[in-house]
């Protein structure tokens, strides 16, 4: 089993690199792009039998160390194989 | 009265904050490494700038699971003095020994410069040798130093009186200008500047020595 975690900074935290990539993409010319944001992308092999032990992995690794509660929010997609 | 200064593998600071303790002050400091996990013979535990397991993730998120860290929390529980200067105070709001957290510059670069810092709150153990608003100078060299807390967190540090320290042009976008936090016992000390790289004149500014000379006449 395998999970892609996405961490992404809260609604109203500055995201410095999502604004200084958007301002690049304008001034190479390249228009119609509303928002972008940039986060973090953590891709995990699960050594787990069941979806509810690879959601409980996840949850607790993004609680415990991955996202920053007071900064970040999570959220995951657990590719069955 | 003895000090400690911690070592994290990525730790660079902590030779500049064993020199101010040991040989411009004259005061007995130990370096301590991150795997150790006993504190008590301590009066004072430092944790230095740097750039510790490689600032990898979040900056003194992967710190905080050292070893050391058990020990610095149960001397924190029992009103041990803790100072975290720049990757130090990183570690501390990332382990939740002090609140709020600190995010990317608003301009997104590394920032290394002397600047002006206001002594908010002279009323502690680590400030109590400024006087009221004084100002002072010292460096910063930060990338990540951009005080976050949001608005219930901020009205707290100030009912509480637990800013420290204000800088005066505000040169990453922390808000409120904080550039320094205790937490609500004023037992810990977080700041992005560096007081132990403006403790001898030689290096420009002589300013931060006071917060080691407040905390050794405090204890």
């Amino acid at each position: 089993m395998k999970a892609k975690i996405y961490i992404n900074y809260k609604d109203g935290i500055l995201d410095p690199e999502g604004l200084i990539v958007s301002k690049a993409l304008q001034s190479i010319g390249i228009k119609g792009i509303k928002d972008l944001a940039i986060g973090k992308c953590v891709e995990m092999e699960l050594d787990c039998s069941t979806k509810e032990e690879a959601i409980e992995i996840i949850e607790t690794s993004c609680v415990k160390l991955l996202a920053n509660p007071n900064t970040e929010i999570f959220n995951y997609q657990i590719i069955e194989e | 009265m003895k000090f400690a200064v911690i070592v994290f593998p990525g730790s660079n600071c902590d030779y500049d904050a064993y020199y101010v303790i040991k040989h411009q002050l004259n005061v007995d400091v130990d370096f301590v490494w991150h795997q150790d996990s006993d504190l008590s013979d301590y009066d004072c535990i430092v944790i230095p700038g740097g750039f510790s397991y490689g600032d990898y993730l979040r900056a003194g998120a992967i710190a905080r699971f050292s070893k050391i860290m058990n020990a610095i929390k149960s001397e924190a529980d029992k009103g041990k003095a803790i100072v975290g200067i720049c990757n130090g105070f990183q570690i501390l709001v990332e382990s939740g020994l002090l609140p709020g957290a600190l995010i990317t510059n608003n301009h997104t670069r590394f920032i290394s410069r002397n600047i002006s810092l206001k002594v908010f709150n002279n009323n502690s153990l680590f400030t109590n040798h400024y006087t009221s608003n004084e100002i002072i100078n010292m460096p910063i060299a930060h990338k990540q130093g951009n005080y976050f807390a949001d608005e219930l967190l901020l009205k707290q540090l100030k009912d509480n009186n637990q800013i420290a320290f204000k800088y005066t042009d505000n040169p990453n976008g922390s808000c409120l200008d904080i550039a320094g936090i205790f937490n609500i016992n004023k037992n810990i000390l977080g700041m992005m500047p560096h007081p132990e790289r403006a403790s001898e004149q030689i290096l420009g500014s002589k300013n931060g020595i006071k917060i080691f000379e407040s905390i050794i006449s405090s204890i």
